[in-house]
């Protein structure tokens, strides 16, 4: 009788202390989540549409003319445009030799590991080392890419000094970082596909080429949309090189979205333009994110 | 299809380890200028003669000791607190029924698409309103909820058959005891990757270092590059090279140790 009794009132009580007992376990990622991603988010979002606290004048309420006064800002506008450039550039760029890299270490080769981890190790590098590895090449009076240049008796070029030059080297830099990386997936995704596909086709007399296109190239669709999501949000986020190599330099032509903004706020102490660039920024961001939403199966990756 | 016998197969072969030699190229440079008396740095010179004297230069140029102590601390302090969290928040996603668990966890994956990264601006406000500028722990605070372990851990934990909570419950074993015994053993190759991934991010990361501290005793090592090899030092190539080559080896041999455990742990932190 006392069993009987005693397990319906106990039942409440258990059920809420195993709430509460979860909750607590929960608690500490979240309040760190909520401290440093989701507050400065919308902190970020709040401030932008208010004015700088200058020495007399409060902070008051201007609605969107910061966003209105980043229209007027050529650096701002340059910068956005120039991460665009970057994005269009470097994003195939990576991506097609990534693809190439997998399908050369996918080959029964001799050293296959060695020749992986040569294409894969930059991408473990910290970004301020890659780019005094690269200062080696661009350096005007020592530079490798001079000495090429002085073997043809051509001019040396001033690359990261010339305006015109700046921003690509940069993309190259880039562009050696990623693809090793993205072959990974490629890699992963290539050796999946099964090899009696391959029989068949080696039966059929089908060319490599043909295989590649006809049968490769399809499968790899997911995993190239995948990675080009993955590239694009990178691409928006690019700040470290931009920092050691050029410093935004020669006259803006190498700066970058998330290096104004860091130049904006660390620099000029102009908050207000940073935020609104931020918000930019995350607009960016979320869009790229939305893409990768509708495109890529959501439950097969977030479930 | 692989006729690695064939001329074409040879010539393919020859062609891809030219490649990788190439790619290789940026970091062999490196090593060459590291390895040699600066004063033959320009002309790669064959029979210039080996010297570890760069690397003993760089050392001593810089407090890199210092930086090597601090980068260790905070990646350290960061992956263990890390793994701590996510591990709690994962095991009560999984296994306690929580009412809003879904909106939970949809905050959670939030952070994935926002980078902490971005956030700098106010980010830079809370540790500064904490009074933790310049101090290790402002540098690791931002960092210590990651979504994506969570991420990994809730679906590992997800896939362990209740069934083994369920006969460790009756033994009278209390929640605690169960993860320990259970869910973490079951999990492991999900830490090491985990750790290896967060480790590698955290050893390379440099924006957030650099906004947040201002002095030699927190400085991390990519910070403390970066100053090192600024041009205004007069460029002294070889001890670059030598610092350059320093700060990345440990990650290196990492990677060499850990080789196969990297590249399934990058695979996986695509989801990010």
């Amino acid at each position: 009788m006392s069993t009987i009794i005693a397990s319906t009132p106990q039942r409440r009580p258990a059920f809420w202390s195993t709430q509460l007992y979860g909750y607590l376990l929960i608690l500490p990622a979240l309040s760190f989540l909520l401290l440093f991603t989701h507050y400065p988010a919308v902190a970020t979002i709040w401030e932008s549409l208010f004015s700088a606290s200058r020495n007399n004048h409060p902070v008051h309420f201007v609605g969107l003319d910061n966003y209105m006064a980043l229209l007027d800002d050529d650096i701002f506008i340059q910068s956005l445009w120039n991460n665009v450039l970057y994005a269009l550039i470097t994003i195939p760029l990576a991506v097609t030799l990534a693809l190439m890299m997998a399908l050369a270490v996918n080959r029964r080769l001799a050293a296959n590991s060695l020749v992986r981890a040569a294409f894969f190790i930059p991408s473990l590098l910290p970004m301020i080392a890659i780019a005094n590895l690269w200062l080696f090449f661009y350096t005007p009076q020592l530079g490798l890419l001079n000495k090429l240049l002085a073997l043809f008796s051509l001019p040396a070029v001033n690359w990261l000094g010339e305006p015109g030059t700046s921003l690509y080297c940069l993309m190259a830099v880039s562009v050696w970082r990623e693809a090793g990386f993205f072959m990974i997936f490629y890699l992963a995704a290539l050796q999946q596909i099964d090899p009696r596909l391959n029989e068949a086709a080696a039966i059929e007399g089908a060319s490599r080429g043909y295989f590649f296109r006809r049968v490769q190239w399809p499968l790899l669709m997911p995993t190239t949309l995948f990675v080009l999501i993955n590239a694009s949000m990178n691409a928006f986020r690019i700040v470290d090189q931009v920092i050691a190599m050029t410093n935004g330099g020669p006259n803006n032509s190498s700066s970058l979205l998330l290096f104004y903004i860091y130049r904006t706020a660390f620099s000029f102490w102009d908050m207000p333009a940073a935020a609104a660039m931020t918000v930019v920024l995350l607009v960016i961001l979320a869009a790229i994110a939305l893409i990768k939403f509708t495109l890529l199966d959501k439950r097969a990756h977030y479930q | 299809m692989n006729k690695t016998n064939s001329l074409g197969g040879w010539c393919l072969n020859l062609i891809i380890w030219l490649a990788a030699l190439l790619w290789l190229l940026p970091i062999l440079v490196a090593l060459w200028v590291a390895i040699h008396p600066a004063s033959d740095q320009a002309s790669f010179s064959l029979f210039s003669p080996l010297t570890f004297d760069n690397f003993i230069k760089a050392w001593h140029a810089a407090p890199f000791a210092r930086y090597f102590l601090n980068t260790t601390l905070l990646v350290l302090m960061i992956v263990v607190v890390q793994l701590i969290l996510a591990t709690m928040a994962a095991y009560a996603l999984v296994r306690f029924k929580m009412k809003f668990s879904g909106v939970i966890f949809a905050l959670i994956l939030l952070q994935l698409m926002i980078s902490p990264d971005v956030l700098i601006l106010n980010n830079y406000k809370t540790i500064g309103a904490f009074g933790l500028r310049d101090t290790l722990t402002g540098i690791a605070l931002p960092y210590f909820a990651s979504a994506f372990a969570i991420f990994l851990l809730r679906q590992t934990f997800k896939s362990i058959p209740l069934v083994l909570e369920e006969a460790a419950i009756v033994e009278g074993a209390s929640r605690f005891y169960i993860l320990r015994k259970i869910y973490i053993p079951l999990a492991r190759p999900i830490y090491i990757a985990f750790a290896l991934v967060s480790i590698s991010f955290h050893w390379n990361d440099f924006l957030w270092p650099l906004v947040i501290t201002d002095s030699v005793n927190v400085r991390p090592l990519t910070v403390g590059l970066q100053l090192f090899s600024a041009p205004e030092q007069g460029v002294q190539w070889a001890l670059i090279g030598a610092a350059t080559l320093m700060t990345t080896l440990p990650l290196l041999v990492l990677f060499l140790i850990f080789q196969r455990q990297f590249i399934q742990s990058f695979m996986r932190a695509g989801i990010r």
